[in-house]
């Protein structure tokens, strides 16, 4: 694979010295509140189809990065490209039409999903406000087939959030993300919330989404070995600054930075017990 | 996974509507709060047909009668009569629609004032949340009953000065309340998503943050309804409610308390309605809180 930042034109999103402060706005009395910098000046480049991860420590501005690459939180410098559109200092309608190609899904779908309304409503209101079904009849049509896709039944529809498993609100989650058919995919955390089994699902399903859909995605994790598993490229952030980044093998095999060789150390490497087999035996 | 479309499909699925109703059925704060309620309502609307006697007709031969089951009661008065004669029963069915106009019509005025503010305050915060919050710090330093007197006294008295006082005066519970819980829910992952999705500020706030804020909004609602028949109670009793020739339950506890020693019960009567109303304000208030919120219904 070429280095992708010399192949920014083909790139999907292109963040340029992304710098994120929080705080530093004037109150009603004037009193300036000092500002704290959570980014400072990260580039990040996500081609075409491809899944980038984005690792690193609580604290570390993943979830910052993420959300100013979608265009959630104010930037205070540099530049967000999307398909070569400019996204900082966008106003709120000027970045509606750029809205429904890129989409996120959350780490807890409890929270994520609005618990006064039914599945239905959830999946079915940003179709209609995109205008991608002209009535609710069509809308429901791509719906179910979106939950179809995502290996819910056509009953959920009727359900409320609380009323599904942590898997089953997941996969709606995910749904919901796919429904607009968008270009990129921000996963922040997704399956940490999850247990062992149903992370697998997930991500498998993510993965076929990804293939099918031609997906771009960043997944963001502290967990290196999902992202190792899913992942093309990786950027390490620490402090707010991206420390290392490349073709995910390559990180992988030969961390440059100290930071990264803690991380990846820290992953729970399986240990074999060689009694292991027999011990399953005599329980059952 | 596989077999979660069949609990999903076998748990079969009541219409939701009909899932709310039962919700509301299993809260006995709601049926005994409600079905009280319901009771005012119907004698409210029939009260010239089940008032034994008119109200206002005045009887200077069979005054202070004492009620059912004292000595000297006269059957033809259930509840005795006060010193002008009047049917304390009557008076305290006709009572009734002044208490209940009062409790409906400004708690709804109170909540829509408080509630847009709220909701403003608490999604906008910036300059918004400080004009709001200032206001709201001002208004609660005005003593609340003396300030209702004075807007009645400015207004004229009357049914709607009444109502003005009571929306003017309390819409900062509303505010308070709803600003809180909207900054809460400003901050849940479903706004942002809302967000991601391309949603307006606006559809936000009304479609998405709205009926999050409901459940505890009706209940402050229902809460409200028996504050303001307490403050109608108070301005009738200071007579700066209704003129004199409406029945109030005020102002039969402001006449009651003139003649106390001689006919007891022209006081006792009307506290008592007054006493059962408010209680069941509060119990159908928190009832429903409990019943219309979807995580607590578990």
């Amino acid at each position: 694979m070429s280095d992708p930042l010399t192949i920014s034109e083909q790139a999907l999103i292109d963040a340029r010295g992304v710098v994120v402060a929080y705080g530093g706005q004037r109150s009603a009395f004037g009193r300036a509140k000092p500002e704290k910098r959570v980014l400072h000046g990260v580039d990040v480049v996500i081609g075409r189809g491809q899944t980038v991860g984005i690792v690193g420590e609580s604290g570390s501005g993943k979830t910052t990065l993420g959300r100013a690459l979608l265009g959630l939180v104010p930037v205070a410098d540099g530049s967000i490209r999307f398909d070569r559109h400019e996204i900082v200092g966008l106003k709120e309608d000027a970045l509606r039409p750029l809205r429904k190609r890129m989409q996120m899904i959350f780490q807890d779908p409890m929270s994520s999903l609005n618990p006064r309304h039914d599945i239905r409503h959830i999946l079915i209101a940003p179709l209609l406000l995109h205008g991608l079904a002209r009535d609710r009849r069509e809308a429901e049509v791509q719906v179910r087939a979106v939950l179809d896709r995502v290996g819910l039944p056509a009953s959920a529809l009727e359900r409320y959030p609380h009323e599904l498993s942590g898997g089953q609100r997941q996969r709606v989650g995910i749904a919901r993300a796919v429904v607009l058919a968008p270009d990129f995919v921000l996963a922040d955390e997704i399956v940490s919330g999850l247990d062992v089994s149903t992370q697998a699902q997930v991500l498998q399903l993510l993965g076929e989404l990804k293939r099918d859909m031609n997906l771009s995605m960043a997944f963001i994790s502290h967990d290196l070995s999902v992202v190792r598993a899913v992942c093309d490229r990786v950027y390490v952030l620490s402090g707010g600054r991206v420390v290392e980044q490349g073709a995910c093998e390559q990180v992988f095999a030969s961390p440059h930075h100290d930071y990264t060789k803690v991380l990846i150390d820290a992953i729970p490497l399986p240990v074999i017990d060689p009694q292991w087999l027999g011990r399953g035996q005599r329980s059952t | 996974m596989a077999d979660s479309a069949t609990i999903i499909a076998t748990t079969g699925a009541p219409s939701r509507g009909r899932r709310r109703l039962q919700a509301l059925a299993r809260q006995p704060k709601v049926v005994w709060g409600g079905g009280f309620i319901l009771f005012l309502v119907v004698v409210a609307l029939a009260a010239p047909l089940i008032a034994p006697h008119d109200p206002l007709a005045q009887d200077l031969m069979s005054g202070t009668l004492p009620p059912l089951g004292f000595a000297d009661y006269d059957p033809g008065f259930l509840l005795g009569t006060d010193d002008l004669g009047r049917d304390v029963l009557s008076r305290l069915i006709y009572g009734t629609r002044i208490a209940l106009t009062v409790a409906f019509v400004a708690a709804t005025l109170a909540a829509l004032v408080g509630t847009l503010l709220g909701l403003l305050a608490g999604y906008f915060r910036g300059v918004t949340d400080t004009v709001v919050s200032r206001l709201i710090e001002i208004w609660m330093a005005f003593p609340p009953v003396l300030l209702s007197i004075l807007v009645v006294a400015i207004m004229g008295s009357g049914v709607t000065s009444v109502i003005a006082a009571i929306a003017i005066i309390d819409w900062t519970r509303f505010a308070r309340v709803v600003r809180a819980e909207t900054m809460a829910q400003a901050q849940g992952d479903y706004v942002t998503a809302a967000r991601t999705l391309g949603f307006g500020r606006w559809t936000i706030l009304f479609r998405e943050i709205l009926p999050n804020v409901a459940p505890v909004l009706l209940a402050l609602i229902t809460l409200e309804m028996g504050i303001a028949v307490i403050v109608e109670a108070i301005l009738s009793f200071v007579g700066l409610s209704v003129s004199s020739d409406t029945p109030t339950w005020g102002g039969m506890i402001a006449q009651g308390r003139q003649i106390i020693y001689q006919a007891w019960w022209v006081f006792a009567a009307p506290l008592a309605a007054l006493f059962a109303t408010v209680l069941a304000f509060n119990q159908l208030g928190d009832g429903l809180r409990r019943a219309l919120d979807p995580v607590m219904q578990r």
